[in-house]
């Protein structure tokens, strides 16, 4: 399971690369692995609002659907277009082809309290 | 092949080395779609010369508007047809065929009694707009019912319209929020356990509720603490299902109905799982406020595409203002409808719902009686632990050793051979059986949900084991052989990622 360092965590599996004020988000390696073939995935618009924690899209694999929970507030810059005619891309590359949104960061903050790539590994293990 | 030694499972198992099994190769057709069936012009009857002049319909209708060539549609014989759709039914797989282990969807075989009562001329001739004084007999029906399902879950109204459960659930929640509403708070929140049926949540949502998920305890019940902390003014309902989706009875309910209620909140029932406590419990009598019922599970009518389903909703009589319209009515011996109910929240299906079902139900329920129900969910629940018992040696069981109705087991245990619960699922169907619902509930991971039902045998329920016991074996030995099945089914295993990703909707492009 991959999960590169220098990238924030959720313990819903979500990942986040902070740039410049922009979240890009995207579900984790071991997310991708539970979920199985994604085969749709549901992203919010460009300019939707939203609250750390709370729903922001669903992603649809062939054994479930699952809300994904944005890591941090604040507005919708963009959304990986390729998704929707490929949403294989979240299983071949969750951590770059298979980004889904990016997010302009209302309180950084927010940021502190997500897990490091050490922290996200200790939880995921935890689990099995 | 493998053997068992069980020695009550030996008088049907031994026959040419192999073991006797439902699903065996027999002659299975294949079946174009009817409009590939036939030839232009050939019809199935004789259809007389018209009495009357042909007309010019130019001269009546925008030309733009006439169709000079009819499309599209079938032209065969009367046996075409026939075979055409005996040999569909053929593919299928249904109650009056086997086993149908599918959990929290309660498959019991539905008894032929209720077909004759619902072909009774009397009820097959009426019409829905007929004048309620000749229908007496079908509004008795539907009276008599609804007073015998409050009187099975302690409620003291109901209405049988909700075309399905689902339907039935968003109506208990459409009456809550009508309860709320006039009460001057129709409220903001509704909790549900992380074990909730899906159609939970939907229902909260469409009456504009937001979902407020809650984690179950270790032991799979509701966690009373974490329901003390969620719980506030602001939360319109607690929705919760009892027995529980993992099979298990919420032994707190008396608790977590007057946590619920201390906060002015409802409790809403899921009548999903009623088959495990008929006779032994009542709804209404746990604290519940509101809850629904399933007639195409407990009792006995066809489901899905069988049949249309019914999911009566049934309340306290503090949602009685509230309940949908048009109520029947029982004055000085006759039967009438009441429309005039200015607090409900209306009419939920075109006429009086699925009328073919209650009639169903009710035939079921007296042919039943009240000591039948009640042996209904012993013997449903001892069937059950039955099946349990007999399989957790070989699967995990990720909670309880004992069980309600339904039993969940996991794939824990095949996953080393990365053998998978639909792996499991695919291997049961070459052994001719239904596999059981997969990968519910949510928070059991790689879930198996097998819920026998009481019209099962023990032969039966010991073929299905032998099966279970078998796959597992296989798991360990030959796990490509399970992982590559069904390879006896007519169709073989099926490419979902690609359905999905890609589905093709119509058989020409």
């Amino acid at each position: 399971m991959e999960c590169p360092d220098g990238l924030h965590y959720t313990k819903d599996h979500e990942w986040g690369l902070e740039e410049d004020g922009t979240l890009t988000v995207g579900i984790t390696d071991y997310a991708q692995g539970e979920l199985g073939d994604v085969v749709y995935v549901e992203l919010p618009e460009v300019g939707t609002m939203l609250k750390a924690g709370e729903p922001f899209g669903v992603v649809e694999s062939v054994k479930s659907v699952s809300d994904l929970y944005s890591p941090c507030s604040g507005e919708v810059l963009e959304i990986n277009p390729d998704l929707e005619s490929e949403p294989e891309t979240v299983n071949s590359s969750p951590y770059d082809r298979g980004w889904m949104i990016k997010v302009a960061v209302s309180d950084p903050k927010e940021l502190e309290k997500l897990l490091s790539a050490e922290k996200y590994l200790e939880f995921v293990n935890s689990l099995k | 092949m493998e053997k068992t030694t069980d020695a009550h499972t030996s008088q049907w198992r031994i026959v040419d080395h192999d073991v006797i099994k439902p699903g065996t190769r027999g002659i299975v057709f294949n079946e174009p779609l009817i409009f590939e069936n036939g030839k232009p012009g050939r019809t199935g009857c004789d259809i007389p010369q018209s009495e009357f002049p042909k007309r010019n319909l130019t001269a009546h209708f925008d030309p733009a508007l006439l169709r000079h060539r009819v499309e599209g549609l079938a032209e065969v014989s009367e046996p075409e047809a026939v075979r055409h759709y005996t040999r569909l039914s053929q593919w299928n797989y249904g109650l009056d065929g086997g086993f149908y282990p599918l959990g929290s969807c309660t498959m019991k075989y539905n008894p032929k009694v209720n077909e004759t009562v619902a072909r009774l001329e009397g009820f097959t001739g009426l019409h829905p707009l007929q004048e309620p004084q000749t229908a007496q007999g079908a509004l008795r029906v539907i009276y008599e019912l609804e007073r015998m399902l409050c009187e099975i879950v302690g409620m003291e109204t109901a209405s049988l319209q909700p075309a399905a459960g689902a339907q039935g659930e968003l109506a208990g929640i459409m009456l809550v929020r009508a309860y709320h509403t006039e009460k001057g708070n129709p409220r903001k929140k509704i909790i549900l356990p992380d074990s909730a049926h899906g159609t939970n949540p939907a229902s909260a949502a469409l009456c504009d509720y937001q979902s407020v998920p809650m984690q179950s305890g270790p032991d799979g019940l509701i966690d009373l603490a974490a329901l003390e902390k969620l719980m506030d003014e602001e939360t319109a309902a607690l929705m919760l299902t009892n027995p529980n989706t993992l099979g298990i009875f919420e032994k707190n309910i008396k608790q977590v109905c007057e946590i619920v209620h201390k906060k002015g909140g409802l409790v809403y029932g899921d009548g999903a799982n009623t088959n495990a406590i008929m006779g032994k419990t009542r709804f209404g009598d746990m604290g519940i406020d509101v809850c629904h019922l399933n007639l195409h599970k407990t009792f006995s009518t066809p489901h899905g595409g069988g049949g249309p389903g019914s999911g009566p909703v049934l309340a306290k009589g503090i949602l009685a203002p509230y309940m949908p319209v048009p109520r029947v009515t029982l004055e000085n011996g006759r039967y009438a409808l009441d429309w005039n109910q200015p607090k409900s929240i209306g009419a939920l299906t075109a006429y009086f719902g699925n009328f073919g079902v209650y009639l169903r139900a009710y035939a079921y329920i007296l042919s039943m009686g009240p000591q039948g129900l009640n042996d209904v969910s012993d013997a449903a629940v001892l069937n059950a632990n039955y099946i349990l018992a007999k399989l957790k040696d070989h699967y995990h069981v990720p909670y309880n050793n004992t069980c309600m109705h339904e039993c969940v087991l996991s794939d824990k245990l095949q996953q080393e051979h990365h053998v998978s619960t639909l792996d499991i699922a695919k291997a049961l169907i070459d052994r001719g059986f239904h596999p059981p619902t997969i990968y519910f509930p949510l928070i059991v991971k790689g879930a198996m949900m097998i819920e026998p039902t009481e019209t099962e045998t023990m032969e039966t329920m010991d073929m299905f084991i032998d099966s279970m016991r078998e796959i597992a074996e296989l798991a360990k030995t030959d796990p490509d052989a399970v992982t590559k099945s069904p390879t006896l089914a007519k169709v073989k295993r099926l490419d979902e990622t690609q359905a999905a990703r890609s589905p093709d909707l119509r058989h020409r492009s």
